[in-house]
């Protein structure tokens, strides 16, 4: 086998980790996986595949790395889940070593693939299967890791606590009321028509946008509220580290927040991977069809506002911009042209990318692929030289990114390929241009 | 052996391909039991929709980025199907083993489709080898199934040209289309009846369930 630089990353969460495992233990997870969790799909999957190779043209990590046949999603496949079942789950902590690197930090589970595999194949879901056995087997990256036993303990992803949060609220309203006097942050409203929710990056690291959110919320007259206790996170790690009982937690207890308020729906921040584990895969898991109340995603409901009138632009943002697709909004909620219908009413100088849509390249940061954190910064980024190219190609000087894995990802593209451009979420922008009524300013 | 290939060697291999692909569906679902994530969310217009767009030519993305090899997949896949059940001498083989009989393909056409299939079928086995993407998720598997399938063909040829020995040609030709057939439900070859399943499944995914589009 040949040495790559991915397989010398140091990573306690695999290096340490796959010392404690036994031949038995390894073979009794993987069958128990295969048997009991996954055994249709997972077996139609691998009788269907032709080996033809047609998904590495969809595959960024594949097209940025020169085309290297390890890197194609039917490659990844192959080195990781066929090798599994050819061995029947015989095979040692070197290899669950090398599987967890390839299914946590060499996939980030965007589907693109499955769009230009002709039988439809969802390559993503089988190294999903694998990410369920390296989270049983307790091999995952440990940054990743980190963020899912936060889930485990506090609902949320990065150890926020409850004072915490409720003193970052109220330190964003009154950062908000600076700008509009009567903005607010409703804490607990029972029975208002919106919850919003956020992921807990924004309360630790971004906490102007939940003021920026209360100036949005208050200029369109929403009837809006948070809750003032756990269950206000709508991301989940643990979806992506395999672990889904704990997803499973996470996701019910948000549903449950929203219901004990009784509000009408949940409005979401922007993120994508946070919808996919809400509307998604958490209610899956959960054994419910669908999602109990309504959930909107930020780009549909900055859609809403603008057509309906709510929120009018007073003056057109003016540098060049350019945008994301995110995969679980674009892809995973066909959004990609209300997603258009803002940049055009936002901005005069929409540059628009290709691939789009929902051809889009995935930014190589979400599926938790981001929250393996620096050990792996460098392989995501050789991974994804193609967005770089395609970003550049547009002349933009502004990326407008609505998701939170989109916009940590792609300005560590920005950085690391010195593109020399700047990423904004749809909110910042919108609070730069939007017209503030008159009665609101005072 | 040759009245055996004749007679009891055809409705074996069809049994086998019959209760074996019908065992493979009734087996998926059944373990779809356990997997229950799929079927609530199957719906029979996003599933067709996608259907459609991914069996007529060009109807889907990478078709278009691969136009070459689109375009011989088709004429492949298309003479695969459609040889065996109309060319003559099959046609007669029909009518004296199950009493059905319908029309037949005129001779030179059917002599055209056999070389298309046979050398289509070189190229997708020469792409295996040439492409390093490819040739890195081929075994020797991949190539032995290739070239069952274009076996037949290359035996049906050698036949119709009487070389060597007709006989032997013949009993090759049969046998291996027995195995070709037979082959069907325990190999790769069952995308032939997984596919309408596993596309469905994902065009739903997509345009019932995430309202966007898998082509
Ligand atoms: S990164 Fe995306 S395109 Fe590549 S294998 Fe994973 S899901 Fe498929
Ligand atoms: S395109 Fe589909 S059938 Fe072909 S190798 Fe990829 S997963 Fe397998």
């Amino acid at each position: 086998m040949k040495e790559s630089p991915e397989s010398l990353v140091v990573d306690p969460g695999l290096d340490e980790t796959i010392k404690k495992l036994t031949p038995e233990r390894i073979q009794q997870v993987v069958n128990h996986v295969f048997d009991k969790e996954c055994s249709a799909r997972l077996q139609v999957y691998v009788n269907t595949c032709v080996h033809c190779g047609l998904c590495a043209d969809a595959c960024h990590t594949y097209i940025s790395r020169d085309r290297d046949p390890d890197f194609s999603p039917v490659g990844k496949v192959k080195r990781t889940i066929w090798e599994l079942i050819k061995r029947k789950g015989k095979v040692d902590g070197q290899f669950i070593r090398m599987m967890s690197r390839i299914v946590f930090t060499e996939c980030a589970v965007c589907r693109r693939c499955s769009m230009y595999c002709p039988f439809g194949i969802d390559i993503a879901y089988l190294l999903l299967v694998g990410r369920r056995i390296c989270n049983l087997l307790g091999v995952v990256p440990q940054y990743l890791q980190d963020t899912t036993n936060s889930h485990a303990v506090t609902l949320n992803q990065m150890w926020v606590q409850q004072d915490e949060w409720i003193d970052t609220l109220q330190w964003q309203e009154e950062e908000a009321q600076a700008e509009i006097p009567s903005a607010r942050i409703p804490l607990e409203k029972e029975g208002a028509e919106v919850m919003y929710s956020v992921i807990a990056p924004e309360p630790k690291i971004l906490a102007q946008l939940l003021g920026n959110i209360s100036q949005i919320m208050t200029v369109a007259g929403i009837d809006w509220t948070m809750p003032a206790t756990d269950g206000w996170d709508n991301s989940n790690m643990a979806m992506y580290s395999g672990d889904f009982e704990v997803m499973g937690r996470v996701e019910r207890l948000h549903w449950e927040t929203a219901a004990r308020l009784k509000v009408k729906k949940i409005v979401m921040g922007e993120c994508g991977h946070a919808f996919r584990g809400a509307v998604y895969d958490g209610p899956r898991w959960l054994g419910w069809q669908y999602p109990p109340i309504p959930m909107v995603h930020a780009i549909q409901f900055y859609y809403d506002l603008l057509t309906s009138g709510r929120i009018k632009i007073r003056e057109k943002y003016k540098e060049p911009i350019t945008v994301q697709d995110p995969c679980n909004t674009v892809r995973g909620l066909g959004l990609g042209k209300k997603l258009r219908y803002i940049m055009n009413e936002m901005c005069e100088d929409f540059r628009d990318v290709t691939p789009r849509f929902e051809h889009n390249y995935c930014c190589m940061a979400g599926g938790g692929t981001i929250n393996c954190g620096p050990p792996w910064k460098r392989s995501r980024m050789v991974s994804n030289r193609v967005k770089a190219e395609q970003l550049k190609a547009t002349g933009a000087s502004i990326i407008c990114t609505p998701c939170h894995n989109c916009h940590s990802g792609i300005e560590d593209i920005v950085g690391f390929y010195k593109l020399g451009m700047h990423v904004k979420f749809i909110s910042e922008i919108l609070v730069e241009i939007m017209e503030i009524p008159e009665e609101l300013k005072t | 052996m040759f009245d055996f290939s004749r007679g009891p060697l055809v409705w074996i291999a069809f049994a086998i391909l019959f209760f074996g692909s019908i065992y493979r569906i009734i087996s998926m679902f059944l373990l779809l039991k356990k997997d229950k994530a799929v079927l609530p969310y199957m719906n029979l217009k996003f599933g067709l929709r996608s259907l459609f767009h991914w069996i007529i030519p060009y109807g889907s993305t990478i078709m278009r980025i691969r136009p070459v090899f689109s375009l011989l997949s088709f004429v492949f896949h298309l003479c695969l199907l459609i040889l065996p059940i109309f060319a003559l001498g099959h046609v007669i083989m029909w009518k004296e083993s199950f009493g059905i009989s319908w029309w037949t393909l005129p001779e030179p056409l059917t002599i055209f489709m056999t070389f298309l299939v046979v050398i289509t079928g070189f190229i997708f086995i020469f792409r295996r080898i040439a492409d390093p993407t490819v040739r890195f998720v081929s075994s020797a598997k991949e190539y032995i199934l290739l070239l069952l399938v274009i076996a037949p063909f290359i035996t049906g040829l050698m036949a119709f040209y009487q070389l060597f020995d007709y006989k032997i040609v013949i009993i090759i030709h049969m046998w291996s289309g027995a195995l070709w057939l037979a082959a069907i439900p325990f190999t790769w070859l069952s995308h032939m009846f997984y596919f309408p399943f596993t596309r469905a499944y994902m065009g739903c995914e997509f345009g019932f369930v995430r309202h966007s589009k898998d082509w």
